[in-house]
């Protein structure tokens, strides 16, 4: 390919959005060559929002927004784990799991923006606790490794069951988001799965930590599919999906990982959740803090 | 299937190594490595960039098992979106020329330019050469 060319492919954008990823094809490939791909990114959607070409109705900004903010908090989580992990390929996988999430919260969340002609960052940095509309679970501490990867088990098949039917929206920009999500969040569920039966099969002590990790994370569960009128509005118009059908879905296939690992369900009274209406638990103050505390410092800053 | 894969079973490169034996450590690996420390080993990964091409050797890695060591590459190498196939091999299972006997070993091609089809001239009347 040359330098003409790469520049071309650049420039030329990603298409009609709607269409999601446009295929390329491989035949000028070489033994060499890197490209960035072809798919719909974040920056797509803000261009397509700046431009008046897709604009979410108020129903679905404040959708696109709990499903931004889910994926926003725990991106900020994970990112924690950069440096931080048993092996320094682990570190790579948590990093690369806690990037797709960030490309999530990205695409959520300039989409939501282009409810009242704001940007990514405005939704990102200068909200406000209250106005943050993540569920629990997503904000919950890393604590060991074995409590990261509960979570990670938990939000990874719930995202799934989401994405693969969101790929069905009536709005064409949350089922482009969904149809490239749906994709990564796949490789998330393996990822987890495979250390789940690898903690649970491997030494006592590891045992007795994942064991320890779903008790932790499992009162976070039941808020993930709570109805509420915002949801049933927008399932009725086709636009998203009503929480609480996923979870036969979740509870099947969680439960066949579950039972491979011979290990129990959790039985665990549901913590009473609120994420959803801005009510949330002591850690997202924390999480917020150091997330925002560059950009209000220096509002408007680049580099 | 799903356009966005089996529903069912989680996405995997790793089909072929699915079984609970991929899921068994290798044991030649972890025996003293790092200074006694129950270390992850050690293996060598091959990236395939495209359909029709060779598996091309990438780099290494560590990991517990085959069905890991798998899915580190794919997050380790396959990051910017080089590879359509991945091999991991271990990196022990691996027998490798030695580097002081380069001299027995390559140099002897050296000068037998007659191996090379450009030592010969062609014949006349042979067409399409």
């Amino acid at each position: 390919m040359t330098p003409e060319q790469t520049e071309q492919t650049e420039t030329t954008g990603h298409g009609d959005i709607s269409v999601g990823v446009a295929g390329s094809g491989d035949s000028s490939a070489s033994a060499t060559r890197i490209t960035p791909g072809n798919a719909l990114r974040p920056e797509d959607i803000a261009l397509e929002v700046r431009t008046g070409l897709a604009k979410p109705t108020e129903d679905v900004a404040e959708y696109a927004l709990r499903l931004g903010d889910d994926a926003l908090i725990l991106a900020q989580r994970l990112g924690h784990w950069i440096s931080r992990a048993p092996e320094l390929e682990e570190d790579v996988a948590l990093g690369n799991i806690a990037l797709d999430q960030l490309g999530h919260a990205r695409s959520f969340l300039s989409y939501a923006a282009g409810l009242n002609d704001k940007t990514e960052d405005d939704l990102a940095y200068f909200r406000r606790e209250h106005e943050f509309r993540s569920a629990h679970l997503f904000e919950q501490p890393n604590g060991d490794f074995a409590v990261t990867i509960a979570r990670q088990f938990v939000v990874s098949y719930y995202q799934f069951e989401l994405y693969r039917r969101l790929t069905e929206s009536t709005d064409a920009t949350l089922a482009a988001i969904a149809a490239k999500a749906v994709k990564e969040v796949d490789y998330h569920r393996d990822h987890s799965a495979q250390w789940v039966l690898r903690l649970v099969g491997g030494t006592d002590e590891s045992r007795r930590r994942m064991i320890d990790g779903f008790k932790i994370i499992w009162p976070y569960v039941g808020e993930l599919f709570v109805d509420d009128e915002l949801t049933t509005r927008l399932a009725e118009a086709g636009a998203a999906v009503e929480p609480s059908s996923l979870k036969a879905d979740f509870d099947r296939l969680t439960g066949e990982v579950f039972q491979e690992a011979e290990l129990e369900v959790p039985e665990v009274p549901f913590a009473p959740g609120g994420g959803r209406r801005g009510q949330h638990s002591e850690h997202l103050g924390y999480v917020l803090a150091e997330m925002q505390v560059l950009a209000r410092e220096h509002p408007g800053a680049s580099w | 299937m799903s356009p966005h894969g089996n529903p069912e079973v989680p996405a995997s490169s790793a089909g072929a190594v699915e079984s609970s034996a991929a899921k068994v450590p290798v044991e030649s690996h972890t025996e003293g490595g790092a200074a006694g420390r129950n270390a992850w080993g050690l293996w060598e990964v091959f990236v395939r960039s495209s359909r029709g091409l060779s598996h091309v050797h990438a780099g290494s890695l560590h990991a517990p098992d085959a069905a890991m060591a798998l899915r580190n590459a794919r997050d380790l190498y396959t990051r910017r979106n080089e590879g359509v196939s991945i091999w991991v091999v271990p990196a022990d299972a691996i027998a490798s020329s030695d580097p002081d006997a380069k001299g027995a070993f390559f140099e002897s091609p050296q000068g037998k330019d007659y191996r090379h089809a450009t030592y010969y001239t062609k014949s006349e009347g042979v067409k399409h050469l």
